[in-house]
């Protein structure tokens, strides 16, 4: 269901005059309101009035997450103190959080944008709501709360953990909508097995999933156990929470709601912007956020666009789920190469484990990637000749879809060393 | 006719062949013969041993990648011209051997050659018809 025809059917032509009209005026009380941002643009040659069409974002200077850090708490602040109604923040677990202020007026945007999330995979005032996220300054919690609330379902605002609780408050209350990170979703799951739970005999329905990467796999076994369709829906608190991206009930990529948030794709190594369907580094813009306005942020997600359109009639950009993250990107002879295209083509190869790990060395001024990969019983030959014939098949399919040569080596089970069910993947040994 | 042999993954590092043996013997598995197979990269190594079942067993559970196979255990006199004799006589039925090796009884003449074939129950049919005297598994156990 499309919870705002207007401004999700919006033609291409005036989607982009409603975002230059907001991009001006964004930039207008950026540069006048906020010392920071004036800073950043003065820096860079750019005025307010260099932005004559949304083309023009591409003038205007990134900011990262460390900048964000340093103007800790209300640097990003572009309005008067008093106008911000409510506040919350990132976790803050790897330096100093970044804040989100939210004033009236962007409290009323961000539940618009979760009462299309919500609405995209079906939900309506009839819908029970069971939020399991985390309620508190995780934009999470509160921003399902408001979407739900938008939309006039009714909401269990249990937040995360206590599964047992879970559990019983999802069959006495027969909750039809879940949402959480979708790996709780297969706690849950596996926690209702142990209780001799039936999820077919529930009402559940539908299910929003976000705050982590997962996989299509993860999909459907979370519709498989929990007997609901899963939607992947996509935010962060640099922007505003979740809301910024969701998918549709075609489940084939995720709209970007992009009358508020505008998304651009760079090359995370040159910031020169990339054509639909090349993968490179998510940059998103706030386009009518009064609190803290937000300019290109490099949210350092891996993602690609589609802007060809969807069959359910919204006319938004899509992009991918995330495919990963800048951290984790390799460039490897000028190539960018990210993990997840090589467990991708693992992950295709029958037998094959994902428990993998790239070592890249650089030898007379040229780089190596080299691919360990875990020799699984399947795969596991006798003969010589039938285990160097698997490492030239995966030679060779990681160089159709990396367009470099990456050698395939065959390791020991579990010799890639695991910590907490997360394998150290990188093993970057050029020096630079 | 079929011998059980044991195959194990190794990579080429330190250690690792140190590390088969310790587990054979605290799980008092006798060696017969050996072989490794080895690339630039990785190595297997074959074994005959008196305990295949408990070898493949114990080994698994250590973590390694183990696979249970059979090769053809033919009992020859050690003499010189033997080893040509048998290849020959492959050469001229077609068959294709994947790899071989030998060990040598203590306490005979005899010498025993493990090969592996890529068409088995054709070799086996040849070798047989031929003279030769393919040892059964217990046989093998027991030496």
């Amino acid at each position: 269901m499309i919870w705002n025809r207007e401004f999700e059917t919006l033609s291409r032509k005036r989607l982009a005059q409603l975002q230059t009209k907001r991009l001006q005026s964004l930039v207008r009380k950026a540069y006048n309101g906020n010392p920071f941002y004036r800073g950043k643009m003065d820096a860079a040659g750019v005025k307010p009035t260099h932005i004559k069409d949304i083309s023009d974002i591409v003038k205007l200077p990134f900011i990262t997450k460390a900048e964000m850090r340093d103007v800790y708490p209300y640097g990003l602040l572009s309005c008067d103190v008093n106008n911000i109604a409510e506040i919350h923040t990132s976790s803050g677990t790897t330096g100093k959080p970044v804040v989100d202020a939210y004033t009236k007026k962007d409290l009323e945007i961000w539940s618009e944008v979760m009462a299309r999330t919500l609405a995209s995979g079906g939900t309506t005032a009839k819908d029970r709501v069971q939020n399991a996220y985390g309620y508190g300054l995780f934009t999470g919690g509160l921003g399902v709360h408001y979407g739900a609330r938008k939309i006039g379902a009714m909401v269990i605002p249990i937040s995360g953990g206590n599964t047992k609780r879970q559990l019983q408050i999802m069959h006495d209350f027969g909750t039809t909508v879940l949402a959480c990170t979708p790996s709780y979703s297969l706690y849950i799951a596996e926690a209702g097995k142990e209780e001799k739970i039936d999820f077919s005999k529930l009402p559940l329905r539908s299910g929003f999933f976000g705050a982590e990467p997962w996989s299509e796999n993860m999909r459907k076994e979370i519709e498989e156990k929990l007997h609901l369709k899963a939607f992947d829906i996509y935010g962060l608190t640099e922007i505003i929470g979740p809301g910024v991206a969701a998918e549709c009930e075609r489940q084939d990529l995720l709209h970007v709601y992009e009358d508020h948030f505008f998304p651009e794709i760079i090359d995370p190594g040159t910031g020169e912007a990339l054509p639909d369907g090349e993968k490179g580094e998510l940059v998103i813009t706030t386009l009518s956020k009064e609190g803290t306005p937000v300019v290109r942020y490099r949210t350092r997600d891996i993602t690609y666009l589609d802007h060809s359109k969807c069959g359910c009639g919204r006319t938004s950009v899509r992009m991918h789920r995330i495919l990963g993250r800048t951290d984790d990107m390799l460039i490897i002879r000028g190539v960018n190469v990210f993990p997840s295209q090589i467990e991708e083509v693992l992950l295709r190869m029958e037998g094959v484990e994902p428990q993998y790990q790239l070592v890249v060395e650089r030898r007379d001024n040229l780089d190596y990637l080299e691919v360990q990969v875990e020799v699984s019983d399947a795969i596991f030959s006798d003969e010589i000749k039938n285990l160097e014939r698997r490492e030239k098949q995966m030679e060779k399919e990681l160089h159709e879809a990396l367009l470099i040569h990456a050698k395939v080596k065959l390791v020991e089970p579990k010799a890639i060393a695991r910590s907490e069910g997360k394998a150290k993947r990188i093993i970057d040994k050029r020096v630079l | 006719m079929n011998i059980q042999q044991i195959s194990v993954f190794l990579e080429n590092k330190p250690g690792r062949l140190a590390n088969v043996a310790l587990i054979l013997k605290e799980n008092k598995i006798n060696v017969r013969a050996l072989t490794i197979a080895d690339t630039s990269d990785f190595g297997i190594l074959r074994m005959i041993v008196n305990k295949p079942e408990q070898a493949n067993e114990v080994l698994k559970k250590a973590g390694f990648t183990v696979k249970l196979n059979t090769v053809i255990a033919v009992e020859i006199s050690d003499r010189e011209g033997i080893f040509y004799d048998i290849m020959s006589l492959c050469d001229k039925n077609d068959l294709n051997i994947e790899y071989t090796y030998s060990f040598v009884e203590q306490h005979s003449n005899m010498a025993i050659l493990f090969l592996r074939f890529e068409n088995g129950d054709k070799a086996i049919d040849v070798l047989t018809k031929n003279g030769y005297k393919l040892l059964r598994d217990e046989e093998v156990r027991k030496i």
